[in-house]
């Protein structure tokens, strides 16, 4: 096994603990902006559409890189504005007492 | 190029950008710190983006920049037009093109790499297949998901014979093909295995009926993270190994608690096409003997309101789509003027997604506190003189709690029938969602008030000023 797959591996390893944990104690008001604010997260395909697009050799493989980067730009972009949206009517407005943590 | 930095500095950036999106996830699962935990996150995102256009490894931006400018503009565009009742529907169009990127990316790569046998390591070649086949899945899985949501397809389960036999047969081609794409790199078999998978996702969301699309949308959210974190993989990517990684396992939890809200596992929601077998009890008609049902007038339902003591509104999926959020708070202030306590009962999967009562309530600015979980509300339906149902019908449904037969048998329901009196706002006597009828409308202390939401809140609102 190379180390670049190791670690590759060690990290994977981590993040999907990481990743149950986090959200292991979400209140179910907030599964649909969680939802929404995760699938903007795996957006983070752009970076690979991008080294894809960048150094692609051929034209297929620059047709299929520019698709890619547009998928992935919508998916990120789109993700973050509609979850920031949802999260907008949350909104405390003044009168209105702090709730707890 | 100009710019070109180290691949040292790369991996710090990327470094300080999972960290970015770790720490949003968090503040993403507190009401007070949501906001500026999907901010966090999204400059994660950008820190991710900036570092790799300064990538050694890129020696073209005109695909890239091009690519990125058309993205925004459809992105933004679709996420700044979309009304607040047609968000589910966005999150899995979103979904879709997030995992239809990997599968591109894998495909890309699998060209350049594959030019005849035995050049690719097999971890390599394992995870581009696995990219190319959950991504293409994703994909067509979400658009039929969002087909179904926004009604280009028909919510109710689509099923023919055998069904989950072709699904069978079909997965084991499909791996199959994997390994012969694998092992001949012959660039045919991986269209093969993308066309395949594509058929697959919508094979397998075609069944799903539309009151689980909630749960399908978040299992192929949490399936598009893996896509991208096996990408990852591909490409040596920590950025991608992290970000997808974190999505995949923390999408794969939520799935797990959405169908835990609903009493239903995931092999049920996937493979028990709910809804579909719905013969009994189905068509109002059914069984021979009709059942009558009790129609109230605006006017007298007003009064029953205006006069009582305790009321809990249920609102459900038809307040969201006639947008009448605002007009029930409008009701709710009047009938606190006159000294009613009122309440209002989310189901945890009222609407078409969890949070979604939660989130229009919030946007008509009803006070928070006002707002009951099913556990805490359930017990008052018995001390309560009206249950006010809007738009609401499966969450409701009192075979869930009686009928063994019933396909909602032993979903937790909001037991509104135990109050002294039901009214339930609704178009029509049609069936919910779920297609399923509801005896809840048959029952001597329910009454019927039919109309659009919104209208039929407002005819109540005018006629509580007069009573």
């Amino acid at each position: 096994m190379s180390q670049a797959l190791l670690n590759s591996i060690t990290v994977f390893v981590l993040a999907a603990f990481l990743g149950i944990e986090l959200i292991s104690r979400v209140p179910a008001l907030l599964h649909t902006p969680l939802m929404s604010g995760t699938n903007a997260i795996h957006g983070i395909v752009l970076v690979g559409a991008m080294l894809i697009a960048g150094s692609a050799d051929s034209t297929l493989e620059q047709a299929l890189a520019f698709v890619a980067v547009i998928f992935a730009t919508v998916n990120v972009v789109g993700g973050f504005l509609v979850t920031d949206r949802m999260l907008e009517m949350f909104k405390r407005r003044p009168d209105q007492p702090e709730e707890p943590e | 190029m100009i710019l070109a930095v180290s691949q040292t500095t790369i991996n710090l950036a990327y470094l300080a950008a999972g960290v970015c999106l770790i720490v949003g996830i968090k503040r993403l699962s507190s009401p007070s710190t949501a906001r500026s935990g999907n901010v966090v996150a999204a400059v994660g995102m950008a820190i991710a983006v900036v570092f790799t256009l300064l990538s050694p490894e890129i020696d073209s931006y005109w695909l890239i920049v091009a690519g990125v400018a058309v993205g925004t503009v459809v992105g933004v565009a679709s996420a700044r037009m979309v009304r607040m009742t047609a968000m589910p529907q966005m999150v899995a169009l979103f979904n879709g093109v997030g995992g239809g990127a990997a599968a591109l990316i894998a495909a890309a790569e699998f060209h350049r790499l594959s030019p005849g046998t035995g050049h690719v390591l097999p971890e390599y070649m394992g995870a581009m297949l696995f990219s190319a086949l959950i991504g293409s899945i994703s994909f067509s899985g979400s658009m039929v998901a969002f087909g179904k949501l926004q009604e280009l397809l028909p919510g109710r389960p689509l099923v023919f014979g055998g069904q989950q036999v072709v699904n069978a047969v079909l997965f084991a081609a499909l791996l199959g093909v994997g390994v012969l794409a694998g092992a001949t790199e012959v660039g045919l078999w991986m269209v093969v295995l993308l066309v395949g998978a594509l058929l697959f996702g919508v094979l397998l969301v075609l069944p799903i009926g539309g009151a689980d699309m909630p749960v399908v949308i978040s299992l192929l959210n949490a399936f598009t993270g893996l896509a991208a974190a096996s990408t990852g993989f591909v490409l040596e990517n920590t950025a991608l190994i992290i970000g997808g990684t974190l999505v995949g396992a923390s999408g794969t939890l939520l799935t797990i608690l959405m169908g835990r809200a609903m009493n239903r596992s995931l092999a049920n929601v996937l493979f028990g096409a709910f809804g579909a077998p719905a013969p009994i009890a189905g068509a109002p008609a059914g069984g021979g003997e009709a059942k009558s049902y009790r129609e109230v007038s605006a006017e007298d339902a007003a009064v029953m309101l205006a006069y009582a003591n305790r009321v809990v509104v249920v609102p459900g999926y038809g307040l969201a789509v006639a947008q009448a959020q605002h007009n029930v708070r409008e009701l709710a202030d009047l009938l606190e003027k006159r000294g009613v306590d009122v309440k209002y009962a989310i189901h945890p999967v009222a609407g078409r997604m969890p949070g979604h009562m939660n989130v229009l309530l919030a946007e008509a600015n009803v006070p928070y506190p006002q707002l009951h979980d099913m556990e805490d509300v359930n017990p008052e339906f018995p001390r309560t003189d009206v249950a006010l149902v809007i738009g609401a019908n499966d969450v409701t449904n009192p075979a869930a709690r009686e009928d063994p037969e019933s396909p909602l048998y032993g979903m937790p329901i909001l037991n509104v029938d135990a109050s002294a009196n039901v009214v339930v706002l609704k178009r029509s006597m049609s069936p919910g969602f779920a297609g399923i009828d509801n005896d809840l409308f048959y029952r001597a202390n329910t009454a019927m008030l039919f109309g659009d939401a919104k209208a039929s809140v407002e005819r109540l609102v005018a006629a509580v000023k007069a009573a």
